[in-house]
């Protein structure tokens, strides 16, 4: 069928192609900081995405950018080290994050000369905020690292991206969907499908590089912060080539997110006072954590609430939510202190905090593992006793792990994370493309099967529905790969996701039209969803310790002798494999696994 | 778009554009959008339409600002629309 469509009951029409020296999927921090170090060496890029870019999820971020500037603090880029090493729970490597932390004053100062406005000192130096988990001298007293344009970091940094980008002449291709990558039998990347959603044509974009920069996964969760975009399609893409995913088991949750909906309401709400509440008006923490209660960490919190759901004592008429008391605090209080959180239950719950507590579940929040790269952006893959890179790949971003959040990330690490990995990748790419000037032939047989996954959806009649399933599969993930972890439950999980999945294949569209066909978008993220979903719960069910974001009741303590190494997941035969952590720094002192106390 | 589309297909290609330009970088805005597309889309008059249409040219920051009413849009058709979305959203 040497590269042609057949539009549903219309004529064969020829598959449009496109060639570029490098195409980048996802215009989020991460793919606009690459695409513009390629632009500006003057490479040929393509960056595809499915929505505007300044709508990637990028423009959500608000808390800031960490870089040890030592404006307001002493501070230095080792402490910085260590403080996310630590933070990682030893999981991180540690070459990748010397890189990204030496890197980070430099990256900041390049945004703020191509205009992100960050909020200054009265010396007119940028102001600096204290985050959780930074320290000075190595586990000290409290860092200020935190680098903020106001509340609205990551839309800043993004439209600037985005600006420098269109003035370095960047091709964009808006509202394009990425379907598959295009591979060849020596395994070379050489491009991808892709869908123009408008108008609902395949284009094949060649190119002799290609980054995948597509963002997180938290639409794997009914209770989640993230936009409906993030449904993890390059992780997706990337199992379907026979790459693994690595360390999926590790997941960010915030205990406090808006029931059921997801948002998320700051810690801020309990360091001013609120607590919560079980459906008996019970204080719960005080049994979890006798001494920090309602202010204990993170993942103490959320499994609590998880707890206290799971054994009957949560509220609502399913039981499925703990409440947040902060009416005690009094209306002044709130409005002064807690003005955005107030304005979010509001608008969501229809309810006034002053007056009535708050629905609460953990949310979540981050997607720590995904595509296995190195610190120079290339995907790498075990090999024998090694590793070896997947020749025109890249990854940047949430969607890849280098890993420098390892088992749990640092807030305002991850915004550093995306231009430090996006702009190493551009680097590398420019210096592939100066080795590799030609396109390689396509392979049409890889085509064809990206062109034929595209047209299943074509298929008529009666079937289950892309929504409907799609619930099914965050409230299973969120029931049985949320924050309470067993081996039973997870085993439970593994067999419910996958009994899930197989429904996928009686799914039907019931719209075939071709414009703005947005049905069959959703049915290709919930694709990516599924597969992600096994490689997580698979991962998570094999990791027998807790460490980080992943913690087990049946295995409480962190294994150094056994899991001190990241997982990695295969589509093909669900086959789990394990390879080291990178201990060795580039330039510095290893720091070996210490206990993680705060 | 096709010319010889039906006014009803024309229709139903107008709503499926506007849905995806409800998918925005944020919670906050994807939830507040698809509430009101689901509740009150089909009620809209065609200048609700068209002001409902110039609000999504907003970038996301500045979108959710006129939604949470922190920031009201200078066109009184546009932030009428606006508050209706921030009406709409929630149970
Ligand atoms: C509420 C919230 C607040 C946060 N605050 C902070 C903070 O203060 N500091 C911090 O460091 N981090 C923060 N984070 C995390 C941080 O925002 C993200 O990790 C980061 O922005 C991810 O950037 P990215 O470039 O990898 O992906 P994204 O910005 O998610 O971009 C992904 C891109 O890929 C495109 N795409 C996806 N799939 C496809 C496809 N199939 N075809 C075509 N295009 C596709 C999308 O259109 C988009 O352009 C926060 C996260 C959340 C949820």
């Amino acid at each position: 069928m040497d590269g042609t469509v057949t539009d549903v009951g219309v004529q064969p029409v020829t598959l449009a192609r496109r060639q570029f020296d490098s195409l980048v999927i996802g215009a989020g921090g991460g793919g606009l900081r690459a695409a513009l170090q390629l632009a500006t060496a003057d490479a040929n890029v393509a960056v595809v995405s499915k929505v505007f870019p300044t709508r990637s999820h990028t423009v959500a971020a608000q808390g800031g950018i960490n870089a040890a500037l030592a404006n307001v603090l002493p501070d230095n880029w080792h402490w910085h080290m260590y403080d996310t090493i630590k933070g990682s729970d030893y999981l991180g490597d540690q070459d990748a994050i010397e890189y990204m932390c030496r890197s980070a004053s430099h990256l900041v100062y390049e945004l703020e000369h191509a205009g992100v406005p960050f909020s200054r000192l009265d010396d007119g130096k940028i102001y600096q905020r204290p985050f959780g988990g930074q320290s000075q001298n190595f586990g000290g007293e409290q860092a200020a690292r935190t680098c903020a344009a106001a509340d609205r970091t990551g839309h800043a940094m993004l439209h600037t991206l985005y600006q420098q980008n269109i003035h370095a002449k960047t091709h964009f291709f808006d509202e394009y969907f990425a379907i598959d990558l295009i591979k060849d039998d020596e395994g070379f990347v050489l491009g991808a499908l892709v869908l123009e959603i408008e108008t609902g044509k395949p284009l094949l974009i060649e190119a002799k590089t290609t980054l995948i920069a597509t963002g997180g996964a938290g639409q794997l969760f009914r209770t989640n912060t993230n936009a409906r975009i993030n449904t993890g399609d390059g992780m997706g893409m990337a199992l379907r080539a026979g790459i693994p995913l690595q360390d999926m088991e590790f997941f960010q949750f915030h205990p406090t997110g808006v029931a059921g909906r997801g948002m998320l309401l700051t810690e801020g709400a309990r360091g001013e006072g609120g607590y919560l509440i079980n459906k008996d008006g019970e204080r719960f923490m005080e049994r979890y954590a006798p001494h920090a209660k309602d202010l204990a960490s993170r993942d103490v919190v959320s499994r609590a609430i998880s707890t206290e759901v799971r054994e009957g004592r949560g509220c609502g008429p399913d039981g499925e939510y703990v409440l947040l008391k902060l009416d005690h605090l009094g209306r002044d209080v709130l409005q002064k202190r807690l003005p955005g959180i107030s304005d979010t239950i509001r608008t969501f719950l229809h309810i006034d905090p002053a007056e009535e507590p708050v629905p609460v579940f953990p949310t979540a929040h981050y997607t720590m593992g995904g595509i296995p790269t190195n610190r120079h952006g290339q995907v790498v893959v075990p090999i024998d006793q090694g590793e070896e890179v997947i020749p025109g790949l890249y990854a940047a971003g949430e969607c890849a792990c280098v890993s420098v959040h390892g088992a749990n990330r640092l807030g305002g690490n991850s915004l550093l994370d995306i231009v430090v990995f996006g702009r190493a990748a551009g680097n590398d790419i420019i210096e592939y493309l100066s080795n590799n000037r030609y396109h390689r032939r396509l392979d049409e047989a890889s085509v064809d099967k990206a062109v034929d996954h595209l047209q299943r959806w074509d298929l008529q009649g009666e079937g289950e529905s892309v929504a409907n399933l799609r619930n099914e599969l965050q409230l299973t993930m969120e029931k049985y790969c949320g924050v309470f972890r067993t081996e039973v439950v997870l085993a439970e999980g593994i067999e419910k996701v996958l009994e899930l999945q197989q429904r996928m294949a009686d799914v039907r569209l019931q719209d075939h039209s071709r414009i703005f066909n947005t049905a069959r978008i959703e049915a290709m993220e919930l694709e990516n969803l599924f597969d992600i979903a096994v490689a997580t719960v698979v991962s998570a069910h094999a990791r027998q310790e807790s460490r980080g974001a992943h913690s087990r009741i049946d295995y409480p303590e962190r294994d150094d002798v056994h899991w001190l190494k990241h997982s990695l997941y295969y589509k093909r035969d669900r086959r789990l494999d394990y390879k080291p952590v990178t201990l060795k720094p580039i330039s510095v002192e290893s720091f070996p696994p210490k206990e993680r106390v705060y | 778009m096709d010319p010889q589309a039906s006014s009803q297909d024309r229709t139903l290609h107008e709503r499926a554009r506007l849905q995806w330009q409800c998918r925005r970088g944020m919670l906050e805005l994807d939830a507040m959008l698809q509430d009101f597309m689901d509740k009150r889309y089909d009620d809209l008059t065609p200048a609700e339409l068209q002001a409902f249409e110039m609000l999504l040219k907003a970038p996301d920051q500045l979108l959710l600002d006129y939604l949470m009413g922190h920031a009201i849009p200078i066109d009184t058709e546009v932030a009428n629309v606006a508050q209706q979305i921030r009406y709409a959203a929630g149970p």
